[in-house]
């Protein structure tokens, strides 16, 4: 059955159609500005918690621009970008600063979603963020062997090794990656185990993650380095364990009285 | 859904149990209350949060979520269809995050301090650092509530219930140190909000009552301090 217009109804609809349609290009071009807003990272070349921002960047296509800071010399600009914590990474995107890498890797995800990082089913999602607060938590007992010597450091090297059990057992379980067969917002916190964690005990002179005790989290080490975005950016190893022999002197100099 | 679906174990004076408590309040959830005595953890808590062994754990449909934060989260998504916790834009949400986890890891180790105090140069030292965080967290709110009620606005949001759940222990520290952490002069703005969070629907019936809370925290404050004696040893 033919439906007939009037003219003025044929104005009308002409009208609507032009409104709808700019008003859907008005949207689609917001959302992609936003999107294609300036995207800064403020980090420390060694620091794993930067690595986690720039590798969620680069697996989600996000273009970046990297400012170095030197955190024992704490520029103008970080204390101003980061007056609560003084700290790297702060993430800036178009004129917004965000710092503390949890909640920055939660804005990306929220703001560029493709390539996910988190689950959709809401327990997996708590398990993720569970398991990135449980690394974060436990620093100082992971990191105390670094800072020690003698029986303190062997004590404090059994502490990490009951948080890394607890890693490999309750964490990562008979899975490739702690987020499944790809990796996700937690393997993204766990990468410090992967190139940190070796280049502290060398520079300690102790291994905590013996192979025979730990060897999911080795397996898991293995993998992950051979993730295309971890692969082609990560700390230079080399340089890394000058870093740490070089923190490493300065925790276990005698004090001077 | 059935009352025996959603199971949360914890304890009245926890500020921490309180958070999920609120949340689950906002979103109209009805649970069972598993009060925990923690001395001792009961099999229920071990077997539910073997990591930690902490209080709150949310069981919903028998799956276990803990950590207070991650749980007011997972309520959030989970009952999508209530009113939101966090905010809808990523970069407010950003911010809600960054100052819940600001009062976790430097606010409420200060607050510990004052309770734990040795002596009183060790509490005045203390009520230091925690004025100084009521400071900063009165700027947060002042910029983020843009003049409304509360840090989510006309409603309370993921930030208020995350400091909000302090708030009864902020006046049995003010009640035993004769001082004003929340004050007209440094965090007028505050003062305020503690009023409105604190005589909110999904607040009020689950505060704890100061008094009370003031008798249970003599327990507490023993605690700390021999924790903080056998350290300083």
């Amino acid at each position: 059955m033919a439906w007939s217009l009037s003219r003025s109804e044929l104005h009308r609809l002409f009208r609507l159609q032009l409104y709808v349609h700019i008003y859907s290009r008005n949207k689609k071009m917001s959302r992609s500005k936003t999107n294609m807003e300036e995207v800064k990272v403020i980090g420390f070349w060694a620091s794993p918690y930067v690595y986690r921002v720039t590798w969620a960047l680069n697996l989600k296509g996000v273009k970046y621009e990297y400012q170095e800071e030197d955190i024992f010399n704490k520029s103008g600009l970080l204390l101003q970008y980061n007056p609560v914590h003084k700290k790297v990474p702060v993430f800036v995107h178009g004129g917004k600063l965000i710092a503390e890498s949890s909640v920055i890797l939660e804005y990306i995800e929220e703001t560029w979603p493709q390539n996910p990082l988190l689950p959709t089913d809401p327990h997996a999602r708590a398990m993720a963020r569970f398991w990135t607060k449980f690394r974060d938590d436990k620093k100082p007992d992971l990191y105390g062997f670094f800072k020690r010597a003698g029986e303190e450091q062997i004590q404090a090297a059994k502490e990490a090794q009951e948080c890394l059990k607890i890693l490999e057992e309750h964490g990562l379980q008979e899975k490739k990656f702690f987020d499944g067969d790809k990796i996700g917002m937690t393997d993204l916190s766990m990468g410090w185990l992967a190139f940190w964690f070796e280049a502290m005990e060398e520079a300690a002179g102790v291994q905590v993650l013996e192979a025979n005790s730990f060897p999911r989290l080795h397996a898991w080490i293995r993998n992950f380095k051979e993730v295309p975005v971890v692969k082609e950016n990560h700390p230079d190893q080399t340089r890394l364990l000058a870093y740490f022999k070089w923190l490493r002197e300065m925790y276990t100099k005698p004090a001077t009285t | 859904m059935a009352k025996n679906d959603v199971k949360l174990i914890g304890a009245w004076p926890s500020p921490f149990v309180l958070r999920a408590r609120i949340a689950l309040n906002v979103k109209s959830v009805e649970y069972e209350f598993l009060q925990e005595t923690l001395e001792p953890k009961s099999e229920l808590l071990l077997r539910s949060n073997p990591v930690h062994k902490k209080i709150p754990v949310l069981l919903h449909n028998d799956k276990p979520i803990c950590e207070s934060l991650i749980i007011v989260e997972y309520i959030d998504e989970a009952w999508a269809s209530g009113p939101s916790i966090l905010p809808s834009d990523p970069y407010e949400r950003a911010i809600a995050r960054f100052w819940a986890a600001y009062v976790d890891e430097r606010w409420f180790p200060a607050m510990k301090g004052i309770l734990g105090a040795q002596d009183d140069a060790a509490r005045m030292a203390a009520v230091g650092q925690v004025t100084e965080g009521l400071v900063l967290l009165e700027e947060a709110f002042q910029k983020i509530s843009k003049g409304k009620s509360f840090f989510g606005g006309d409603h309370i949001g993921y930030l208020d219930i995350a400091f909000g759940g302090f708030l009864a222990w902020i006046r049995v520290t003010e009640g035993m140190g004769g001082i004003k952490l929340l004050n007209e002069t440094k965090t007028p703005g505050l003062l305020k909000w503690a009023e409105k969070f604190a005589a909110d629907p999904a607040v009020k019936d689950v505060l704890p009552e100061t008094q009370k809370l003031a008798e249970f925290s003599k327990i507490i404050i023993a605690k700390l301090r021999a924790a903080a004696a056998a350290k300083a040893k």
